[in-house]
């Protein structure tokens, strides 16, 4: 039941009536998904890895996150929150995380399970994988899904390669949700399982997670969102706290670049974060320039999680203020065997190679479009000026083999060939039938010259 | 109705961080047509170590790519000095990069050996003095 709307969801939303159809989100999209189309900037789904690069860069905030209301934690008669490590990192002066806990209970959530905690247990499995799989080449960290999909896109020979561990989210989810029906005695339906989430990545994750067919998660929500909401609960006495609190300095880590590697106690290891960078480690990867270590671990936003675009706290200061967080606790709280909830730590399914990028449906046919590609590619002026609405001229060339642009939407051919036009109606002039001494086919012919005459500016030598 | 489809490349000597360009170029061209990972995976490789070879001692060289549907062909052509002993050449862990070289992290002596590892043909002509050709390929 494959359904292709939903493999390739994607979580970025284009607000119409703000968008000026500049070209800052086209030229900023690491894999090409975006075009300028009848003056508005079009997210072509299946190309798009939710990076949310468009959505930081649009400077007319046209590109916004698609994410769930706060609201819809009302739906349920018991909501569970799981907040990520990166939330704890967006307030000033916090020295213990269970402010945050309490103050989500008393926003109206009825339970919370730390995100940092089920990290804690992916490390350790992690841990275990990396032992039991020793000398078996270099295994990539699937936490991050904008990271899942680029491979899934871009470069399927690596995705043998990827880490077969659910996110620490999804382990987060399933023992929450076992430990709610089990305390409370509902059905599984009446439970919410509320994410909040540091990016957009996850909230399609949610709607269509990879390594496994359905995820635990109900919803999820933006940190930017309850944030604000959450200050004017934080204003209570340390002794008035309850315990919630159940992350080491791993879990609390994990919101950081470099956060994941720390967890698996091993300097064999390599972590880049931003996207720009995480692609030439890929690159690499492929080239086999990366060989000898155990681990790579990639964000595809900078700074790691807290990097993400629904994030308060510029990512540096939150990096900075996770440890002060992490200071006086021990390395870590979690191991699998206390939480018996947790059934299956490994992916259920495997993910597949999704040749997005392939022009044709077989080879001879894609050899046919390549070369029609490179064609026009030549005829094209080499600027990548974006004016046609896609990044470059090779992307046009791309987009008119596939049928989805004409010739003529490069601006510059366009000049080019008006100006030619321009000069068959000049010759057009000429002809022997507009010969007259008739005052009116005379006016004509003056006017056509004075027309010449103004388009000869506009040609470029 | 094209079967063929030809990718030529130059390489220049003695810049490091262009090397890998060319490699790059291909997988990506090679995925628009469809081509199988594996083969990609090995033209990819093969196609990278050629490129540091000719940065470290050969002073930059050509590439020609000969895509069909069967196969990958690869030529690659310099003209630096030449290898004095070829099947020494060809062994693991040989090599004659100067060590300014080997400390940046290349010059293992894995170039030639992974090139031919990874190709399903491999022919090495040289000559010293002249120059090298590289011919390799890979089929699916």
């Amino acid at each position: 039941m494959e359904n292709n709307i939903d493999k390739f969801v994607c979580s970025v939303r284009l607000e119409e009536e703000l968008c000026k159809g500049c070209i800052n989100c086209i030229k900023h999209c690491p894999t090409q998904a975006i075009r300028v189309h009848k003056g508005k900037a079009r997210i072509i789904d299946r190309f798009c890895i939710d990076c949310g690069r468009c959505v930081r860069y649009c400077p007319h905030h046209a590109k916004v996150a698609d994410y769930d209301p706060i609201s819809i934690i009302s739906k349920y008669k018991y909501v569970v929150a799981l907040p990520a490590p990166a939330l704890y990192a967006q307030f000033q002066n916090l020295n213990n995380v269970d402010y945050v806990l309490n103050a989500l209970l008393r926003l109206g959530f009825d339970d919370v399970y730390e995100v940092s905690a089920a990290a804690e247990l992916v490390s350790h499995a992690s841990r275990e994988f990396l032992k039991k799989h020793k000398n078996q080449g270099t295994f990539i960290s699937s936490a991050c899904p904008s990271v899942i999909r680029l491979i899934r896109v871009k470069f399927p020979t690596l995705l043998p390669r990827l880490l077969p561990i659910k996110a620490p989210v999804e382990v987060a989810a399933e023992i929450a949700k076992e430990r709610a029906i089990t305390q409370t005695g509902l059905a599984p339906e009446d439970i919410g399982i509320i994410f909040i989430s540091p990016c957009p990545s996850k909230v399609s994750y949610v709607k269509y997670p990879l390594g496994l067919e359905k995820s635990t998660i109900n919803h999820a929500v933006a940190i930017k969102d309850i944030y604000p909401l959450l200050l004017p609960h934080m204003n209570m006495k340390e002794s008035q706290l309850k315990p919630l609190s159940h992350s080491g300095r791993i879990g609390l880590g994990w919101g950081n670049a470099g956060g994941e590697v720390s967890g698996l106690l091993t300097d064999s290891y390599l972590s880049a974060d931003g996207i720009t960078n995480i692609i030439r480690v890929l690159e690499d990867l492929e080239d086999e320039k990366i060989y000898s270590m155990k681990f790579v671990e990639l964000s595809a936003c900078s700074g790691g999680c807290v990097g993400g675009i629904l994030n308060v706290e510029n990512p540096y200061l939150a990096a900075h203020k996770t440890q002060r967080l992490k200071k006086y606790q021990p390395v870590s709280k979690n191991r699998a065997e206390h939480n018996p909830e947790l059934k299956d730590i490994f992916w259920e399914e495997k993910i597949e190679y999704e040749p997005v990028f392939r022009l044709g449906n077989n080879f001879r046919e894609s050899l046919n479009m390549l070369q029609e590609v490179e064609k026009l590619v030549k005829l094209f002026p080499g600027f990548d000026c974006g004016s046609c609405g896609a990044p470059t001229c090779q992307t046009l060339a791309e987009d008119i083999v596939r049928g989805d642009a004409q010739i003529n939407n490069c601006i510059h051919l366009l000049r080019t060939h008006v100006y030619e036009l321009a000069k068959d109606i000049q010759v057009l002039s000429m002809s022997p039938e507009l010969d007259s001494d008739h005052e009116d086919t005379q006016k004509i012919k003056k006017h056509i010259e004075e027309l010449m005459e103004k388009l000869a500016e506009f040609t470029i030598s | 109705m094209a079967t063929h489809h030809i990718l030529n490349y130059v390489v220049p000597g003695d810049d490091f961080t262009r090397a890998g360009e060319a490699s790059s170029a291909v997988k990506n061209t090679l995925k628009q047509l469809g081509i199988d990972n594996a083969a990609i995976r090995k033209v990819s490789i093969a196609i990278y170590e050629g490129e540091i070879n000719m940065v470290i001692h050969a002073g930059g060289g050509t590439i020609t790519v000969d895509i069909s549907d069967q196969e990958v062909a690869m030529i690659l052509q310099d003209k630096g000095p030449g290898i004095a002993d070829i099947s020494k050449a060809m062994e693991e862990g040989f090599s004659t990069a100067p060590d300014e070289i080997r400390l940046l992290g290349f010059g293992a002596g894995m170039g030639l050996p992974n090139m031919r590892k990874f190709t399903d043909e491999f022919n090495l002509q040289s000559t010293l003095g002249i120059g090298t050709t590289v011919t390799m390929k890979v089929k699916f």
